[in-house]
């Protein structure tokens, strides 16, 4: 087998400032070339950092990344420079959940997709602008020739979403990082987006990882699901078996919350109490607390990662195999 | 049936649009645009739409935080203004808003967010206090550890506890929740929902429960009113509207859910381009720009609510209404009626 596109091996992020913050606590996986994996977690799980950290997003001065990151073969935590500026935008790019964030105020949507192909590629800027118009009419907004001078203001929410979109990927990119690209829109909207990123993918044979925290919009574009809960993958598997058979109590709560399905006057499964806040690094089961199968080595040890079967794995002491089976 | 413990009628708010020559009005936003519906005691209603289609502008003014142009608010056959002044609406009716930290004076503990209102109402200090910790208590928060704290102490969750136990302090009968629960984490949204769902049974609550989340809607609500620009496109009971939609909106709306199935992804968006703008909205049918089974008549004519068969489910779409002039209109109502 080839070497995976992105190879993150036991990837830890803390953040020092007024209390120290650990965030991510010993992420590893992989993605092929052209596969998509949804990171799913809730608010604070480490989704989003652990996505920032594949672009270097993150202040410098106060966090402290170890383990490895490699993307396309380069070791991206060593990049420096002229070569972590070819790496974002060329090699990876990035689509946020606020593109009015994302886009500059005072240029055209023309302009700032061409500057961008003009800088990687090295092309004039009539070819930057060529490259503009045919990324604007790939990501289907209407009347492209007048969008590529209008500014992001001018836009509606979904139409500024997929000018981001094409921004992104006007450099041909072989990893596409979206963080919740579709959390702000309206579903009508939000369907039409994720239909457009799944054709794009195909389209660009892309990788994609995708941080959501909606289970639904994890099952429309993902291959593969990672379930993060206090800065750890919780759960892996492709989409089929994560929804169908969840292995660890954290993701089956989890999918009990989204209610689908759920019947009317019945109570909901809730999970009690809230994630932790992380001021440590974890010791033993983060989950524990909350977990309603919880046993008496759970707050003792971390759990081992147990894998089930190709490409599966749960981190829960109740998912290894019983002994003498 | 008993009269509605809530009775609203022709409704509407139009905002003027400032920002001209001289500060004069460039149009207007027609955020409710007449509305009309009913809400019987101890039910929930649910409101669902896209953004701008009115449901938080329906949410204020039903505790009166903006005053209607037109149409009228009835509480218990009480007419709203004529019979029934605004301040014995809002101990009626009480909010619950989306942003649970704008919603708390971060000055304020948990116990004098509470007591507040109460007190301002001519309720006695201690009592007032009392009333505050038992209602701590009963939305799942203790009060020895939680009546002292301020907003920023709190989570979202907790936050948001405070915020359903404030609405209650003054023992309202109708609550109305704006996207109450929208800005939780699932697991914790689960806690807040199983919270409304006992306090309702206790206290034989009525809410009006707004949302984007259809699957929350469903769960929550006896009935469900959608709205698409400032109007009513369908109401009726929450089973019948999601498995069987009349209004072709309210079909694209449910189809525009993600799927839960990975064998069964959604291979075609139900609807293209973004909700058309309030400010100029279409003529006749205002959904028909985006409408697949619009016809001459549609873009004419506001076909208004038509009865269903089923009922309590009215929808507004000529393609229902014999005789309409609608190409479909004879053929389906054929079958339905």
């Amino acid at each position: 087998m080839s070497v995976p596109l992105v190879e993150l091996d036991n990837l830890t992020v803390r953040f020092h400032g007024e209390r120290t913050v650990h965030a991510v606590n010993g992420v590893s996986f992989t993605l092929k070339a052209g596969e998509t994996l949804g990171i799913l977690g809730e608010s604070g799980s480490g989704k989003s950092v652990t996505l920032k950290t594949l672009l270097r997003l993150l202040p410098e001065n106060r966090t402290e990344i170890g383990g490895g990151v490699r993307v396309d073969g380069a070791d991206i935590l060593k990049l420096e420079g002229r070569a972590l500026a070819d790496h974002r935008g060329g090699t990876a790019s990035m689509i946020f959940q606020d593109p009015m964030l994302a886009l500059d105020p005072v240029y055209t949507i023309g302009e700032q997709i061409a500057e961008a192909v003009i800088r990687h590629e090295g092309v004039s800027s009539a070819e930057g602008m060529a490259r503009a118009l045919d990324m604007l009419t790939r990501v289907r907004i209407p009347s492209p020739e007048r969008r590529l001078k209008a500014y992001p203001h001018e836009m509606s929410g979904g139409m500024r979403q997929r000018a981001m979109i094409a921004l992104a990927l006007a450099c041909r990119p072989k990893l596409l990082l979206a963080d919740e690209p579709t959390t702000a829109l309206d579903a009508t909207v939000q369907i039409q987006i994720l239909l457009l990123l799944r054709d794009l993918q195909r389209e660009f044979g892309m990788g994609m990882i995708f941080v959501t925290h909606d289970i639904g919009v994890a099952v429309e574009v993902s291959d593969r699901v990672a379930v993060m809960y206090a800065g750890e993958i919780v759960e892996t598997g492709s989409v089929r078996d994560l929804i169908r058979d969840p292995r660890h109590p954290y993701t089956k709560g989890l999918l009990a919350a989204n209610l689908h399905g759920a019947v009317k006057g019945a109570r909901l499964h809730a999970i009690p109490g809230a994630p932790p806040a992380l001021a440590e690094a974890p010791k033993a089961c983060s989950f524990a607390p909350r977990c309603p199968v919880k046993v008496s080595g759970c707050d003792i040890n971390r759990p081992p990662s147990v894998a089930l079967g190709e490409a599966r794995q749960v981190r829960c002491v109740l998912a290894a195999p019983a002994p003498g089976a | 049936m008993s009269a509605p413990l809530l009775s609203v009628s022709g409704l509407t708010k139009h905002f003027p649009l400032k920002g001209g020559l001289f500060g004069r009005s460039t149009g207007t936003v027609r955020a409710v645009d007449g509305i009309t519906f009913d809400v019987a005691e101890g039910e929930t209603l649910g409101i669902v739409g896209e953004s701008g289609c009115g449901k938080s502008t329906t949410a204020r003014l039903l505790v009166d935080l903006i005053t209607p142009d037109s149409g009228s608010i009835r509480l218990g056959g009480k007419e709203i203004g004529p019979d029934l002044s605004v301040r014995d609406l809002r101990r009626q009716v009480q909010m619950v808003f989306q942003d649970s930290y704008a919603s708390l004076n971060p000055r304020l503990t948990m116990e004098d967010a509470i007591s507040f209102g109460p007190m301002v109402g001519g309720m006695v200090g201690h009592k007032a206090v009392a009333l505050a910790r038992d209602l701590l208590a009963r939305v799942g928060l203790d009060p020895a550890r939680f009546a002292g704290r301020y907003p920023h102490e709190l989570s979202g969750g907790q936050r948001q506890r405070v915020n359903i136990a404030r609405a209650l302090a003054f023992s309202p009968k109708i609550v109305v929740l704006d996207e109450a629960v929208s800005a939780l984490d699932k697991s914790v949204e689960a806690q807040v929902l199983n919270l409304l769902a006992d306090l309702k049974a206790e206290l034989g609550l009525t809410y009006i429960f707004i949302s984007h989340d259809l699957n929350v809607v469903r769960y929550m609500s006896d009935r469900v009113m959608v709205m698409y620009l400032g109007q009513v496109a369908e109401i009726g009971p929450v089973e019948a509207l999601y498995s069987a939609p009349a209004h072709p909106y309210s079909r694209a709306l449910l189809a525009a859910m993600p799927s839960m199935d990975p064998d069964r992804r959604t291979m075609e968006a139900p609807l293209a381009g973004d909700p058309p703008n309030p400010i100029n909205p279409p003529p006749g049918c205002r959904f028909h720009t985006r409408c697949r089974l619009a016809d001459t008549v549609c873009s004419g004519t506001d076909p208004g609510l038509y009865v269903m068969p089923e009922a309590g489910h009215l929808a507004a779409c000529h393609i229902h209404i014999p005789g309409s002039g609608h190409r479909d209109a004879k053929s389906r109502a054929g079958v339905t009626a």
